[in-house]
């Protein structure tokens, strides 16, 4: 096989490129679902909405304490043979579907902590100038808890991008399913490997960048 | 007319209100004083509910509420009633000294955009923020802070302004400028009951002072009596303490 073959990787660039958009697309789709479900499960966990609550922390420890990848398997080979409704799944759907689920249980403990971390005055003074619960919540309590969450929630954001390259198991040809398929067919696994790390990698650090950015102009909000 | 009938709360099997009976009327400024830990803050809190009286009945002008079986649109439409200031200004981190004092105008009351921002704009040359209305908490001084706070109350036009220990919480240099925009409010006739450690402040603009002990009102009277002949040996015993 020789030493690394700098010329096969270049050539190899296009062809990952191709499938960025997929990787980027699953997470950001999977990102906007587990967002929105994660806001309503941290709600449900703050008012303590009686049977609910239960059922929420159910839901959490089990997406908490399971690896994505048993997920991502149950819930693509195993349900649909128990539902058969499951079957016209297609392997993207439940991949998106798997992160969604998973990311949401540990960004709605984030969410959680982010809300009850607020003070008690803001609620108070809410309350006093006449405002709903909802109205306390969306217009006071919630945007200075996003604060406290987004920079975690984005920490969240980069782990599911990587994650998504579990997609691949579920026969789904992604970025890492490329460098697979195109490993294959070359036998250079070192190269293409490298190649889908770097790409991953250099996706990462934009992301990780913007991160830090994000938290200065955060520390800086509500202080002029 | 405002009306406490046999206002009651208890923390577990700690009475801290013993059915409060109090008549306030229109224009009226009370002052509530008493040691510490005898339910004054615990009273103010119960009127909007901040703290869920567990017995009696708030009525103000029209508005009856029953604590035992106050439904939660009672509960809102007495908070709309009645205005708040918090000893520890309590004003919303995410909203500048302006959008303090917008706020309830958009969300609670629904005014049109121009008319409350024409309300803040007043209410902002009022408290002497008018150069300040851009900045938010952290950027201000306690006294900023407390003045913005009581614009936010004052905003609400409220039948009721309750203010639970207004300076307490401020450096001695701020307090001033507090009690004059206070005092302003006061000469306002604007209905206002307070619980404030100020006694000369009250002397000047309470119409009625309210001594407080263990739940319940002691004594009460208008400032000169209270404070230069008090009755009850309690409230003889306190004031010889803060003095
Ligand atoms: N949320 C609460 N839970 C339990 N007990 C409480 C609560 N709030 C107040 N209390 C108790 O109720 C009593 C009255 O408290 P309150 O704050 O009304 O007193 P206060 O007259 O305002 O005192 P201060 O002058 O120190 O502010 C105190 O014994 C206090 O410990
Ligand atoms: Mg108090």
């Amino acid at each position: 096989m020789g030493p690394l073959d700098l010329d096969y990787m270049l050539g190899l660039v296009p062809v990952l490129l191709r499938y960025l958009p997929l990787t980027l697309g699953m997470a950001a789709g999977a990102m906007v679902l587990a967002l929105a479900l994660a806001v309503v499960l941290a709600m449900i966990r703050v008012s303590r909405v009686p049977v609910l609550d239960r059922l929420v922390q159910g839901f959490v420890s089990f997406f908490r304490g399971t690896p994505l990848l048993v997920q991502l398997f149950l819930f693509y080979y195993g349900l649909p043979q128990i539902v058969p409704a499951f079957a016209a799944i297609s392997g993207i759907q439940a991949a998106i579907a798997g992160l969604t689920l998973h990311f949401a249980a540990y960004m709605a403990e984030s969410i959680r902590a982010a809300i009850l971390g607020v003070d008690r005055s803001q609620w108070e003074a809410s309350q006093a100038v006449g405002m709903t619960q909802t109205q306390a919540l969306r217009r006071i309590v919630l945007p200075q808890a996003a604060r406290v969450a987004a920079p975690t929630l984005l920490n969240y954001f980069i782990d599911m991008i990587k994650s998504t390259s579990l997609a691949f198991t579920l026969g789904v040809t992604e970025m890492m399913g490329a460098a697979q398929r195109e490993a294959a067919g070359s036998f250079r696994y070192f190269e293409a490997f490298l190649l889908v790390a770097v790409f991953y990698w250099v996706v990462v650090e934009a992301l990780s960048f913007a991160q830090r950015r994000l938290e200065t102009v955060l520390s800086r909000a509500y202080a002029r | 007319m405002i009306e406490l009938q046999g206002l009651t709360k208890r923390f577990g099997a700690n009475t801290v209100l013993n059915g409060i009976d109090l008549a306030i009327a229109p224009g009226e400024r009370i002052v509530v004083i008493g040691p510490s830990g005898t339910g004054k803050s615990t009273l103010l809190r119960c009127i909007n509910f901040l703290d869920r009286p567990d017995a009696g009945t708030i009525r103000i002008g029209d508005l009856t509420v029953d604590a035992a079986r106050a439904t939660k649109a009672q509960i809102l439409a007495l908070r709309r009633r009645t205005a708040f200031v918090f000893q520890n200004y309590a004003l919303f981190a995410n909203r500048t000294a302006r959008g303090n004092i917008t706020e309830a105008l958009f969300t609670v009351r629904r005014l049109p955009r121009a008319e409350a921002e024409g309300r803040a704009d007043a209410i902002l040359r009022d408290i002497g923020l008018a150069d300040r209305g851009d900045a938010y908490p952290a950027a201000l001084s306690g006294g900023q802070q407390q003045r913005v706070g009581i614009g936010r109350a004052l905003a609400l036009s409220a039948d009721l302004m309750l203010f639970d220990e207004p300076t307490s919480a401020l450096d001695p240099e701020w307090v001033g400028e507090v009690l004059d925009l206070m005092r302003r409010i006061a000469e306002a006739r604007q209905t206002m009951l307070i619980v404030t450690h100020e006694m000369q402040f009250a002397r000047e603009i309470a119409d009625r002072v309210l001594f407080m002990e263990g739940g319940r009102i002691v004594e009460e009277g208008p400032p000169a009596q209270l404070f230069e002949s008090p009755r009850d040996p309690r409230t003889r015993e306190f004031l010889r303490r803060v003095r």
